[in-house]
């Protein structure tokens, strides 16, 4: 988030897109509502009818994936309201003029049939954010897993960038991060291309950094990344991989493919708090400490950074991801003598100024939000205050492209993948909870009532959908919430897998694979 | 701005601010059931009653805005004798059975029934009977404790916007259910167990694990999605045995039905504790010496036979910054590839 959650209370307008936010980010939605009591205007962007949208002035329905399309749409009409942020629009931006000839054709007209949305309500949305310069934009994973997800969030940062809802309080573009330490691991490094801090990999200044911090020789090659390393390991060319606390088998998709590519290493070595299905197609199993076990720091979706404290010791021999590192690490020759996860954050901190001014004594009562590079800064709340770190940001123009996988007539609907409110990603941990188990513990796929009518299913029915790539078993759950021609499954249940049948194609820059949308067939 | 004084003191507030807020600004203590800080108004106990000159009875400072020049008071034998009387009205109707309640030692009428000294009731009437309990998996709903306070009703609908359960029925009566009195069928986030004065709400879960004795609480963050709620873990021989969230946090106290409930995989029985290696197909429990010996020759091996890009390593949202980073360092100073990913894109 370039904003903080503390600001939501103070917006004018939420504008929520391809999240649902009440089910995945509960107490983020509390927030929500507190700022709607107080008189903030919410709109709900989503072709599921979210819980949130009860609670929206305005709910765009729009088709799967037309999201490029919904928010050029908005753009055009607050371009021709005239509602734009000039001053800012000159001061901070370049590429201006060039992005908005890409967005002429953009009508609420030819967006209204894209989107499916009525023109009414394109306006409407666009008078609302562009008339506001306390808006905020919230969005998930409906935003990013999609083939054209980095088009969908430029388009996003377009709107941003022309009303001028970025860089003062009670604004921003705010990305509702899915795991609790997603953002963390992020910050560490653990991406392909960039050490610590967002340091590219491949700038000769930075490897030469951390070469001298580790004491020991890098490579420049940019790393693959998770969408990547899977495929190559089914054509041998990844021959070993070490997993810690992950779920592929279940998180990928298709997952006939990811189980005979794990299966294809000649080494797998997993390192988790339970006998997952990837730990099953392991070599080696390392039983580690989970949350309540151990000491540490989590960074949440706003840029806080918040201290984790041990409660519990470990079951068995399970042991803390530290030690188990460390150790490994000692036998291959490279020693890592840490005493504590302090003296490591420290490390962490010695190397990204954004950190370096966060210790373990300042995050005791409360968290700190990065960038924070003093022991005497307060932190951030927001981003870009002073302006953009690299000088003007440009308007990036997106086009509207459909998705790679529609619907025909043998596979006739959209098949839409997502979290609900009990369970959690791959279930590992709440399906080991026996009331969320009770209560929501079978798997289901949401179709319209209308469709369910047609095809003669009843509420509770056993029914087949399928895709090009697998198939399950898995019972009808009648609903409105999504709209004729589309089904929803939730990802948390191994038995009625829904990545057994979504698409691998992924966005070509991010490599995030298409969940959101595949076409699949359903039959009784 | 408003002037006025309460006991004596003055104090300027603004306009708008009721009595209770403005009394407990100069920290002077007006017993409440009913009231909550997050939450509108009710004026539903009469505990907070205060005497204000020119009123001829007392009023509740819950619902009562300050006026300029208003002088209250908030304690008099008068007043006293009346909030006892209320206590030992509520009492009267009161399993007070806090021997066995999930709730002794944390709970606001137990509490004040201590400070009130409320050993013998005057009053023995009728007492409401519900037989029938809630059968979801979440929340125990004893509403034979219930004192009809509505801080569930009203943190369920102002603060969830859910709006599960309501005041039914009237007089002797009147009780707090779902529609219905159907089972309670709702986002069970247990905001109103949080709010519960007494122990009519609970955890299912919290039962006959242990009360306030050798309970050791610790201050965390949650372990589900990225809002990153700070909870409190309450531990009692090395077993979570609930959790809780603090009113200060920046999360003002609330949690989802997974930061609230869903803390069990902890203590989960299937819970890998020993080492493995698959031998012929089959896992074989080892000790660390063995495992890390054996995965660390194989890296080396494989390693020195395909090249360092031939390893990759996926690193976990759901583990600590530190042990990322830690994990990357390993991937890149050590395996020497930049093959180092997480789920952040699933």
């Amino acid at each position: 988030m370039t904003n903080s959650i503390r600001e939501i209370e103070g917006l004018e307008v939420i504008f929520i897109i391809g999240s649902n936010t009440k089910e995945t980010h509960p107490v983020i939605a509390n927030k929500m509502l507190k700022a709607v009591r107080k008189g903030a205007k919410l709109i709900v962007a989503d072709p599921r009818r979210v819980p949130l949208a009860k609670f929206a002035d305005i709910f765009l329905r729009l088709r799967h994936g037309t999201d490029v399309a919904l928010l050029n749409g908005i753009a055009h009409v607050i371009l021709k309201k005239g509602l734009h942020d000039k001053e800012f629009i000159k001061e901070r931006t370049k590429g201006f003029e060039e992005w908005k000839e890409s967005i002429k054709i953009f009508t609420p007209e030819y967006t209204s049939k894209i989107t499916g949305i009525p023109k009414e309500d394109i306006i409407k949305t666009a008078l609302i954010y562009g008339g506001s310069r306390k808006a905020g934009i919230f969005y998930t994973m409906g935003i990013t897993q999609h083939t054209h997800g980095t088009a969908n969030v430029n388009a996003i940062a377009n709107l941003a960038l022309l009303t001028g809802n970025i860089g003062r309080e009670y604004t921003g573009i705010n990305p509702l991060r899915g795991q609790n330490n997603v953002q963390g691991a992020c910050d560490a490094g653990c991406l392909p291309n960039v050490y610590p801090g967002y340091q590219r990999v491949d700038m000769p200044m930075v490897k030469k950094k951390f070469e001298e911090a580790w004491g020991t020789t890098l490579s420049d090659k940019l790393g693959l990344k998770s969408t990547e390393m899977i495929p190559l390991a089914a054509d041998g060319v990844i021959k070993a991989m070490y997993i810690m606390g992950e779920n592929p088998v279940l998180s990928d998709p298709y997952m006939e493919h990811t189980v005979k590519a794990l299966k294809n290493l000649e080494f797998l070595v997993v390192q988790d708090i339970f006998m997952t299905e990837t730990a099953e197609l392991a070599d080696v199993v390392l039983p580690a400490a989970c949350f309540a076990e151990k000491t540490g720091t989590f960074i949440n979706t706003e840029r806080k950074v918040q201290l984790l404290r041990k409660a519990v010791e470990p079951p068995g021999d399970a042991k803390e991801d530290l030690w188990i590192i460390s150790e490994l690490s000692n036998r291959m020759g490279y020693p890592m003598k840490y005493i504590s996860a302090e003296e490591v954050f420290e490390e962490l901190g010695s190397l990204w100024p954004a950190l370096s001014g966060i210790s373990y004594g300042r995050i005791q009562d409360r968290g700190i939000q990065w960038p924070c590079p003093t022991k005497d800064h307060p932190g951030t709340e927001y981003l870009y205050k002073a302006g953009f770190p690299r000088g003007k940001v440009s308007f990036t123009p997106t086009y509207y492209t459909p998705p790679a996988e529609v619907t025909n007539k043998e596979y006739p609907f959209v098949l839409t993948t997502g979290r609900n409110l009990f369970q959690y990603h791959t279930g590992s941990m709440t399906r080991r909870v026996a009331p969320i188990e009770k209560h929501a513990g079978d798997p289901y796929v949401e179709m319209n009532e209308k469709d369910a009518l047609r095809l003669n299913i009843k509420n509770g029915d056993i029914i087949k959908v399928a895709s090009r790539r697998g198939e399950i078993s898995i019972k009808a759950k009648i609903s409105r919430r999504v709209s004729e021609g589309t089904v929803f499954i939730p990802m948390h249940y191994r038995e009625a897998a829904a990545n057994v049948i979504t698409n691998d194609a992924s966005d070509p820059y991010a490599k995030t694979p298409e969940f959101k949308v595949c076409a699949v067939k359903i039959q009784k | 701005m408003v002037k006025l004084t309460i006991d004596g003191k003055t104090i300027t507030v603004p306009k708008g601010t009721t009595v209770l807020d403005a009394a407990r600004k100069l920290d002077i203590p007006i017993p409440t059931l009913c009231h909550h800080p997050k939450l509108t108004p009710f004026g539903g106990c009469r505990m907070c009653i205060v005497e204000i000159k020119g009123i001829p009875r007392p009023v509740t400072s819950c619902t009562t805005p300050v006026t300029e020049g208003m002088e209250v008071i908030t304690s008099s034998p008068r007043l006293e004798d009346l909030r006892k009387t209320i206590l030992e009205l509520i009492l009267s109707d009161h399993p007070n059975d806090c021997m066995v309640c999930e709730r002794a030692g944390d709970c606001t009428l137990q509490e004040l029934a201590y400070f009130y000294g409320i050993k013998e009731n005057r009053f023995q009437g009728e007492r409401r009977r519900y037989e029938k309990r809630d059968g979801n998996p979440f929340i125990e709903r004893d509403m034979e404790k219930c004192i009809l306070c509505g801080r569930c009703v009203k943190v369920c609908s102002e603060v969830q916007g859910v709006g599960a359960i309501d005041f039914a029925y009237r007089g002797f009566n009147a009780k707090i259910c779902p529609p219905y009195e159907h089972d309670l069928d709702c986002e069970f986030c247990g905001q109103c167990v949080a709010v519960c004065p007494t122990g009519a709400l609970t955890g299912k879960m919290w039962a006959l694990k242990g009360r306030q004795k050798e309970i050791k609480e610790v201050d965390t963050v949650c372990a589900y999605c990225g809002t990153g709620c700070n909870i409190t873990l309450h531990v009692r021989r090395n077993e979570v045995v609930r959790v809780t969230s603090k009113e200060n946090t920046w999360n003002e106290g609330w949690l989802c039905v997974k930061g609230r409930f869903g803390y069990k995989f902890i203590n989960s029985p299937d819970r890998l504790k020993t080492p493995l290696i698959k031998k012929r197909g089959k896992f074989k429990e080892v000790s660390w010496e063995e495992a890390l010996d054996y995965t660390a020759k194989k890296l080396n091996a494989i390693k020195k036979k395909y090249g360092p890009d031939s390893i990759g390593g996926l690193s976990s949202a759901r583990c600590t910054t530190e042990e990322n980073y830690l994990f990357q360092k390993f991937i890149r100073a050590v395996i020497g590839t930049n093959n180092v990913d997480h789920c952040a894109r699933l």
